[in-house]
């Protein structure tokens, strides 16, 4: 009999239940509020009490009223039918809810009862399994989709029948196992997971070792995701996080797509729900929304929920990964799910930790991210869940608990910059504060050169370095003034320019523009780097913005081009026109002064020969910081400027 | 205010704990939320625990004796919506501020659950306001919720209610929350003398009134938009003025409540609380629509503050109001502005060079910035660096500035004018097709 019990207590939507019987931690119950049932779970267990978070409104519901536990924890429903699906963080179908506005109590099945899907065995009688093997497989839009032993099988089963190739509806038995207790158990193609528990029905989980392709530049050229690797995107409101991982989840290379709107703006979600029926899968040219589900718990939904949601989305990201699937996972924002349990941390009067957070806030992310992954299933195929969460810091300020808790369990740092963002330089990560420690990964570097272009590695590194190079130049120039560094430090301050506009900028809106294959992103990079080895010569440092933003229009141009379009060629050959204009060809004389300038260039850039590639970058960068040095010193006695910049320069003395 | 007497109410007259804000006695079925009658004031159930009911009381507690009479409604706040709610104003609890007409209509909750995603239509319909800094910068789209970010002295409520009369509403309702009465003379004049007293509802809240009760004015507000935009198809335009006065009342309820406070003494839920109001910007398939805007007035332009911060991680944007001492006109910062949903109808509904136009200019404006740090710094600028500073003077008083009034496409004009008075098709950096299509050298 289930266990049922009487409401003592309720603060906005934490309720005390005195119970009757056994209830056992996050064990979901109703509340029995006249004909409304409200879902909640019990999150705390005193004595007879029973303290549950109710996952809808309280409005109304009063001491006394009955509550019946279930038996069970908060669980999703697995099965074919899952894709497409509009779900709510509690896996609710919404487009089966009746009405306009949400109702309270209103719980819907998450599959399709009704329908018949396509069944092929893929084992046969007499095999034996264990959770998680497949036993056969139909399709699901265009995906396969397998039909496995229930996670929640425990040892080995032998297959003691199993249905032939037809239709089947999710709920019809297709095959019986017998365990080693000769006990039968009906497999059908649906089963029930609790969400807060991990899938491990695989066999091993390596490092990851592949890349990730998104067709952004900023993750793949500049700090690379892999296949089933963390990542996080901190950012303060309105810096892009939200536009760059619908970016990502209509352009990644993904078999499907699970969102979680966790906590965020309805209308984010309608742009997904209008906009992916009609927008076309890069990769299988199907509609995008037939690889996408969504888990849809937005901010004006019952904030319990909304802890649940993130869990809904990864045990259905696992669900599909256990298929063998490439599965993505994208979370928008996992700080509104901090909140979720700072509110009812809070309303449990429980000790609390930094801002008001429960003290095992760290704990609870890092458990959270591990459970994305590459993994090696027991038959040796592959599956893996890519994981990027974004986090809102309040303030924007990147020292709080949720960003530093995050920053512990995620391996790629993806840093939104307000300025960037203001100044409209799209997408507004700053490539030289972000990081993925994938780039340090042996196997992923390996994996680079290999499958995109021996020189990968070393063009990425190398347009980094032009990038934080141009950025402490710029530092210079803005102590000094413009006329007060030599015209070298404009140059490299522009190349860096050239790789700010060119690689890391992306048109998000722009059709073309909005993903980059990795040929075009090897191929521009390539350009740009060799562009940023090249030596250039100017009389005078107003010429220098003048020229790369010209220049910098016209790779622009290209990126807003079709690759190897006719367009595509004819900037690029304006380029090439551009580039003849002020380059200054090797061997060619010149003037002391600038000889000696030049050389400086040669130093840091150029080696086409394949052996200069030895020399490694850190002494390079020490040699460059020398010649800065005495450069500057020269050039300050070389000319003494205008008054008010020796005033300055003391000042900095 | 006078509540009916209904035969299943409930009276008590034993009062057992009183603080600044709450009362609690002992009853039986108090439903969560329900409001009661405490000594003749207004009063909303917070807690029970056991036979213990905890209630807040709106006006606070002074001289509320513990004989005092408790008068439960068996009821959460709810207001009567119906065509006469036109042309005339409320205070918080939904009552008439002036005439005793009670509105005929059907009684609903207020607070009710919101839209179902599903149900929802994208936003696509752009409204012009004639505002540059906002219909060229930052194009407003129904079902939209932007507030104002603003400092108290900027015109804030004056720009809201040009914006207002502009946007060809079907109804404007108005949530006043601690609104000096000058304020509220003021929009209830500009909204007679436009003739437009038949199109306004205002729920209003004034310095004058305690605070507490502003938390209920959004709630009827939105109640109010949600049986236009619903049941009338109507395009509703809701001004929520001033959420942080709104957030201030939170936090006074948390603190009585002993909640421990977040960042900047705000409640934890902050962000909750303020999405379930603003999620209530919506269009409907239907086409019927609520667009919020709101004023979030900000101390010293801080917008790190808790308020301004969850209000803009919630918000479609934001338009940030600025003095520009060099032009002496207030503008619509072009930086810290941003509408979210504009992607939804520039270059869509408006001419499609309209988000190139707005991004070459906004990044001109950028580098006029970079000069003048460079001129404060003392620095000679360059001749490029002169020409962005122009170009910005003339940009932010053509353009930027509230008072102008102009259509979207003599908007880009005027920007292609001002682009090439200043600077090359290079510099400016647009798609080739357009300066094929739409530069004039002047
Ligand atoms: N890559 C991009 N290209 C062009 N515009 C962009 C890009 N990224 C962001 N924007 C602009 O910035 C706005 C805000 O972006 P977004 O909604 O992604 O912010 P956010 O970081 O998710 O904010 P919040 O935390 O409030 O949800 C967009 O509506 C768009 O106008
Ligand atoms: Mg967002």
């Amino acid at each position: 009999m289930k266990t049922t019990g009487k409401i003592t207590g309720i603060i906005a939507n934490l309720v005390i239940v005195e119970t009757e019987g056994n209830v056992a931690q996050n064990e979901i119950c109703y509340i029995k509020h006249g004909d409304e049932l409200l879902m909640s779970e019990v999150i705390k267990i005193m004595g007879e009490k029973a303290y549950i978070q109710v996952f809808e409104s309280t409005r109304g519901v009063k001491v006394g009223t009955e509550v019946e536990f279930t038996g069970h924890m908060l669980e999703v429903t697995l099965g074919p039918g899952i894709l497409s699906k509009n779900f709510d963080g509690l896996q609710n179908d919404l487009n089966k809810m009746e009405g306009v506005f949400l109702k309270r109590g209103e719980y819907t099945y998450p599959l399709d009862v009704k329908k018949q899907y396509e069944f092929k065995p893929l084992a046969k009688k007499g095999d034996s399994v264990k959770a998680g093997d497949w036993l056969g497989e139909g399709t699901e839009n265009w995906i396969p989709h397998k039909i496995m032993v229930p996670f929640k099988f425990n040892g080995n089963f032998k297959i003691k029948s199993i249905e032939n190739k037809g239709k089947y509806k999710i709920e019809d038995t297709i095959a019986v196992l017998t365990d080693d207790d000769g006990k039968e158990h009906k497999v059908s193609m649906i089963q029930k997971w609790p969400v807060k528990v991990p899938i491990k029905a695989y066999k091993d989980k390596p490092r990851p070792f592949k890349i990730f392709e998104t067709g952004i530049r900023v993750f793949d050229t500049l700090n690379p995701m892999a296949e089933g690797g963390t990542g996080f995107i901190p950012g303060p409101f309105g810096s892009g996080k939200t536009v760059l991982q619908h970016n990502i989840s209509k352009n990644a290379e993904a078999d499907l797509v699970v969102i979680a709107a966790c906590g965020e703006r309805a209308n984010e979600v309608v742009e997904i729900f209008t906009e992916f029926p009609e927008l076309d899968d890069p990769r299988s040219g199907r509609k995008l929304m037939e690889r996408t589900t969504i888990i849809a718990n937005t901010s004006n939904m019952p904030v319990a929920a909304r802890e649940a949601s993130v869990y809904t989305a990864m045990t259905i990201a696992e669900y599909y990964r256990a298929m063998g699937l490439r599965v993505l996972l994208l979370a928008d924002s996992t700080s509104r799910w901090a909140q979720a349990l700072r509110e009812m941390s809070n309303r449990m009067e429980e000790l609390p930790g930094q801002d008001g957070y429960p003290m095992d806030l760290p704990a609870i992310i890092s458990n959270f991210y591990s459970r994305a992954g590459f993994v090696y299933l027991n038959n040796g195929e592959t599956g893996s869940i890519t994981f990027i969460g974004t986090v809102s810091p309040a303030g924007g300020n990147l020292k709080e608990p949720v960003t530093e808790s995050t920053k512990k369990a995620a391996r790629c740092f993806y840093a939104l910059s307000q300025q960037r963002a203001d100044s409209k330089r799209y997408p507004a990560i700053d490539s030289l504060d972000s990081y993925s420690k994938y780039l340090e990964y042996p196997e992923i570097i390996e994996y680079l050169n290999e499958n995109l272009d021996s020189k990968w590695t070393e063009n990425v590194h190398y347009a980094k370095d032009t990038l934080l190079r141009g950025k402490e130049v710029f530092e210079q120039i803005n102590i000094l003034g413009d006329d007060g560094v030599p015209i070298d430090y404009h140059i490299k301050h522009w190349k860096a320019e050239l790789v700010d506009f060119v690689i890391a900028q992306q048109d998000a809106f722009d059709k073309t523009d909005a993903s980059s294959s990795f040929d075009r992103q090897s191929y521009m990079l390539e350009k740009i780097v060799n562009t940023c080895k090249m030596d250039f010569e100017f009389d005078d440092f107003e010429e220098v913005g003048a020229y790369f933003k010209k220049m910098i229009n016209q790779f622009k141009q290209m990126n807003f081009s079709e690759f190897d379009s006719d367009d595509f060629k004819k900037y690029e050959k304006a380029v090439e026109k551009t580039l003849k204009e002020r380059r200054v060809e090797e061997g060619s004389e010149e003037d002391e002064d600038k000889a000696e300038e030049k050389s400086k260039e040669k130093k840091s850039a150029e080696p086409k020969e394949k052996d200069d590639k030895k020399e490694s970058k850190s002494s390079e960068s020490k040699d460059e910081d020398d010649k800065k040095e005495s450069k500057t010193a020269k050039q300050k006695d070389k000319d003494s400027k205008s008054k008010k910049q020796k005033d300055k320069k003391s000042k900095d003395k | 205010m006078e509540q009916d007497t209904k035969a299943f109410q409930r009276v008590y007259t034993k009062l057992f704990q009183l603080t600044k804000a709450t009362v609690s006695l002992q009853a039986s079925g108090v439903g969560n939320e329900e409001l009661a009658i405490v000594d003749g004031r207004p009063a909303q159930v917070v807690k029970i625990m056991d036979d213990i009911v905890t209630l807040q009381v709106f006006q606070g507690t002074e001289g509320i004796a513990t004989d005092a009479e408790v008068i439960f409604t068996g009821k959460a706040p709810t207001l009567k919506v119906g065509d006469d709610l036109t042309g005339r104003f409320f205070d918080a609890y939904g009552s008439p501020m002036e005439g005793s007409k009670e509105i005929m209509g059907n009684e609903v909750e207020v607070g009710a659950p919101s839209v179902n995603p599903v149900r929802r239509k994208q936003p696509s319909e752009f409204i012009a306001t004639g505002i540059a800094g906002i219909d060229l910068n930052n194009s407003l789209v129904t079902g939209q919720k932007i507030p104002f970010f603003a400092d108290p002295d900027q015109p804030f409520n004056q720009v809201m209610a040009m914006v207002a009369l502009r946007a060809k509403a079907d109804k404007i309702i108005l949530a006043g929350m601690g609104l000096t009465n000058d304020d509220y003379l003021f929009f209830k004049n500009i909204f007679d003398s436009a003739g437009a007293l038949d199109r306004i509802v205002g729920f209003i809240n004034t310095t004058e009134n305690p605070p507490v009760e502003r938390l209920l004015v959004p709630d009827m507000a939105l109640s109010a938009a949600e049986y236009f935009a619903v049941e009338k198809n109507e395009k509703v335009l809701v001004l929520l003025t001033d959420m942080t006065l709104y957030s201030d009342a939170l936090s006074i309820v948390s603190n009585r409540m002993d909640q421990i406070p977040s960042k900047d003494s705000m409640p934890g839920s902050l962000y909750s609380d303020l999405a379930r109001l603003y999620e209530k910007a919506v269009q409907f398939p239907d086409g019927g629509s609520i667009t919020i805007v709101a004023v979030t007035t900000l101390s010293g332009g801080d917008i790190t503050h808790a308020i301004p911060d969850n209000t803009g991680y919630i918000t479609e944007g934001q338009l940030f109001l600025r003095k520009d001492t060099d032009v002496g006109k207030v503008i619509v910062d072009p930086f810290r502005s941003l509408s979210r949903l504009k992607q939804l109808v520039i270059g869509k509904k408006t001419r499609e060079d309209h988000p190139h136009v707005m991004n070459a200019a906004v990044r001109l404006y950028a580098d006029a910035a970079n000069a003048k740090t460079k001129l404060e710094n003392g620095f000679d600028l360059t001749e490029y660096d002169e020409r962005t500073l122009d170009f910005a003077k003339a940009y932010s008083e053509k353009l930027l500035a509230i008072d102008v009034n102009i259509e979207v496409e003599e908007m880009l004009e005027t920007a292609y004018q001002l682009f090439a008075k200043y600077f090359s098709p290079e510099e400016v950096g647009m798609r080739q097709e357009f300066v094929d299509k739409y530069w004039k050298d002047n």
